[in-house]
């Protein structure tokens, strides 16, 4: 336990260090990288991303994975275009788009949950599926021409300097880390991850959690797919497309487990600052998003790699010193016999 | 009475219900749509069915190791710019040395996604959604906006996919479809009959049995990762083949039609079961509901992915569903149920 606590701080430690690094070359570069409106830039260029990020958290360390959420966020975003073109009030597009994400996320959630299905191919499906649905919806056109209401909260400041998508996303950090973190719902979803036999077992409702969790799932998606949509001022059949990678980066750069039960919020949010100031660095550098991507990529691997590696060659050196030692017994052993 | 219950398993039943599912979606659209069972759809279906089913039998070989191989399509979209643009600048290049270096190619980014799975430990999922990134960085970087198209390539090439080698009635037999039939037909040997095979087969059904047995876990997991690419290069051979106009986007999303290809043929993705067989079978039956769907009931190309995901979901469930309720009465038939 506190061997893990230990290997937890010290791989957090490890983000922050990387994050001051990162910022210090950033702020070599351009001196106007650290002034307020390119720091509330930075986020606000990957903003629904890293919303969904905190989602795919709780997913993640259930044990799970969800590869529909891009898709559920270009779903959201192409129904409310396509209600809002229909004449529909925008109030109420963006209500229906927020069902459409929960219906969505308990759709795969009964499949995981109640049928037993790997979350991997149930999610696959529905990446393709939600994003075919999408694509019914939009077909190849292009639908912007919002109200000024409504692209003016995805683009202009609401509070001070803050934009409403940040202020969303502050507020849902602080959310999600109680529940994770700090209450008895956290500490379920992470036992279920850690064993689902013992935790169902132990008599915890494991189908409903799960359930909750891709509902959760869904919803916020659906949410940030409406933010997209607000930010961006026009929606098309491929919105958000790919995001997935991005967003499974982040959680799993976090030091949160592909197999669930380990990681936390607080490397989550430090893994965002760092993409998200690498991404931003990158681009002063005049670096091509598709080369951003790639090396986001190598992140991605790399943040898995490297401590495996460390453990593989402690392992290697403890294994050494043992049998040094196994041999300096059989050596004693006949002086004392 | 059991004794046909010891031959047959559950498992084996698969691909015959693939077939008869194919069968039946091939009498009701030949019943309901005028032409439909003509050459011509075949020869469409064939022609895609050839691409994704020769990288649909890579992924069975890693997903019967308990992986998954996300980075398949940036291998076919790499390999096929890459030869196409070698072929363009020479073009004196014989056909032998072009599937060479495709497969060189292919086999090269496997052996990475192979080495970093298998030896650095990393989750697939993690590594092939990463290399997914890299493969795709490296194209494009390479392309630099630059396009292989049609005129550029030796004449050999772009016939491939013209040319007939012999017909059957009206039924034209392409070289790229003959192509994937051969390699389906031996990895269907090697996976059946080779000791490489059933431990393939060992490793995924119980990877903590198969370790304690001695099999040599990691150089299997390396091996089947480096087949998966060189049968993707392979595949972005036929791809260049088939349109000859080679963009960096080319290939894109092949990985998920292989996956749905091989989830759909059976192929279990919590590994140590399933065929290539099977995989090229639902290779060809995504592609068949998906022509037939879409002009049965007259929609547009816009339903497609609506359909494959909802086809994808159906095939993983019913493939749950019915092969617990089997394995169920072929227990309950042969000794007493020790489950209950």
């Amino acid at each position: 336990m506190i061997a893990n606590l230990r290997r937890l701080i010290g791989w957090e430690g490890f983000l922050f260090v990387v994050l001051i690094l990162v910022m210090i070359v950033n702020t070599g570069r351009a001196p106007a990288y650290l002034s307020l409106s390119n720091q509330i830039n930075l986020f606000q260029l990957s903003i629904e991303k890293i919303i969904v990020a905190l989602v795919m958290t709780f997913v993640i360390v259930n044990g799970e994975i969800d590869l529909s959420v891009a898709s559920v966020m270009g779903l959201a975003a192409c129904l409310i275009a396509v209600l809002f073109e229909s004449g529909v009030p925008m109030p109420l597009a963006i209500l229906a788009a927020l069902i459409a994400g929960v219906c969505c996320g308990a759709f795969n959630g009964l499949w995981v949950a109640y049928v037993g299905l790997p979350s991997l191919a149930v999610t696959l499906a529905g990446m393709i599926g939600y994003r075919g649905v999408a694509r019914i919806l939009i077909e190849d056109r292009s639908i912007g021409g919002f109200p000024s209401w409504f692209t003016a909260l995805g683009q202009q400041p609401l509070l001070g300097p803050f934009p409403l998508s940040l202020i969303l996303f502050a507020t849902l950090f602080v959310l999600a880390l109680v529940i994770l973190q700090f209450s008895g719902v956290g500490r379920l979803i992470y036992v279920i991850g850690n064993n689902a036999a013992v935790a169902r077992y132990s008599g915890i409702d494991t189908p409903r959690l799960k359930l909750g969790v891709f509902v959760a799932s869904g919803l916020i998606a659906a949410m940030a797919g409406v933010l997209l949509a607000a930010r961006l001022g026009a929606v098309r059949g491929n919105t958000a497309e790919g995001f997935e990678l991005d967003i499974i980066t982040m959680v799993l750069l976090g030091g949160v487990s592909i197999f669930g039960g380990v990681g936390n919020l607080v490397g989550v949010g430090l893994a965002i600052l760092v993409v998200l100031n690498l991404r931003n660095g990158m681009s002063l550098l005049n670096v091509t998003g598709n080369v951003q991507t790639g090396v986001i990529g190598m992140l991605l691997i790399l943040s898995v790699l490297l401590p495996n590696l460390t453990q593989m060659a402690r392992e290697r050196l403890q294994r050494r010193t043992a049998q040094r030692k196994e041999v300096q017994i059989e050596t004693e052993t006949p002086v004392s016999s | 009475m059991t004794t046909w219950r010891q031959r047959i398993h559950p498992e084996q039943l698969r691909e015959v219900s693939l077939v008869v599912l194919i069968a039946a979606a091939l009498l009701i659209f030949g019943w309901q749509i005028e032409n439909f069972l003509s050459a011509r759809t075949f020869n469409r279906i064939a022609a895609s069915v050839a691409i994704v089913g020769m990288v649909a039998i890579g992924q069975t070989l890693v997903v019967l190791t308990r992986n998954i191989d996300l980075s398949v399509g940036s291998i076919v979209g790499f390999t096929a710019y890459f030869v196409g643009s070698q072929l363009a600048a020479n073009n004196a290049m014989g056909a032998p040395a072009a599937v060479a270096l495709a497969a060189a190619v292919g086999g090269a980014m496997g052996l990475v996604n192979g080495l970093i799975v298998a030896y650095g430990r990393v989750p697939a999922i993690i590594t092939t959604l990463g290399t997914l990134a890299i493969y795709r960085m490296l194209l494009i970087n390479y392309a630099n906006a630059r396009t292989v198209t049609v005129d550029s390539l030796p004449a050999w090439v772009v016939e491939l996919s013209r040319q007939t080698l012999f017909s059957i009635g009206d039924f034209a037999v392409r070289p790229l479809m003959v192509a994937t039939l051969a390699a389906v037909v031996v990895f269907q040997f090697v996976l059946g009959y080779t000791i490489f095979g059933r431990r393939l087969y060992a490793i995924g059904s119980n990877p903590d049995a198969a370790r304690f047995a001695g099999l040599p876990a990691q150089r299997m997991v390396l091996t089947a990762f480096t087949l998966c690419g060189m049968l993707a290069g392979l595949a972005g051979f036929l791809f260049l083949a088939r349109f000859g106009t080679i963009t960096a986007v080319a290939g894109q999303g092949i990985e998920l039609e292989s996956v749905a290809a091989v989830v759909v043929g059976g192929v279990n993705t919590f590994g140590g079961s399933g065929t290539v067989l099977g995989a090229l079978l639902g290779a060809f039956l995504i592609d068949l509901l998906g022509q037939g769907l879409l002009r049965w009931l007259g929609i547009s190309e816009f339903w497609r992915g609506a359909l494959l995901g909802l086809l994808i979901l159906l095939a993983v469930a019913s493939d749950a569903v019915i092969l617990g309720w089997l394995r169920r009465l072929w227990r309950g038939g042969a000794e007493v149920d020790h489950d209950r």
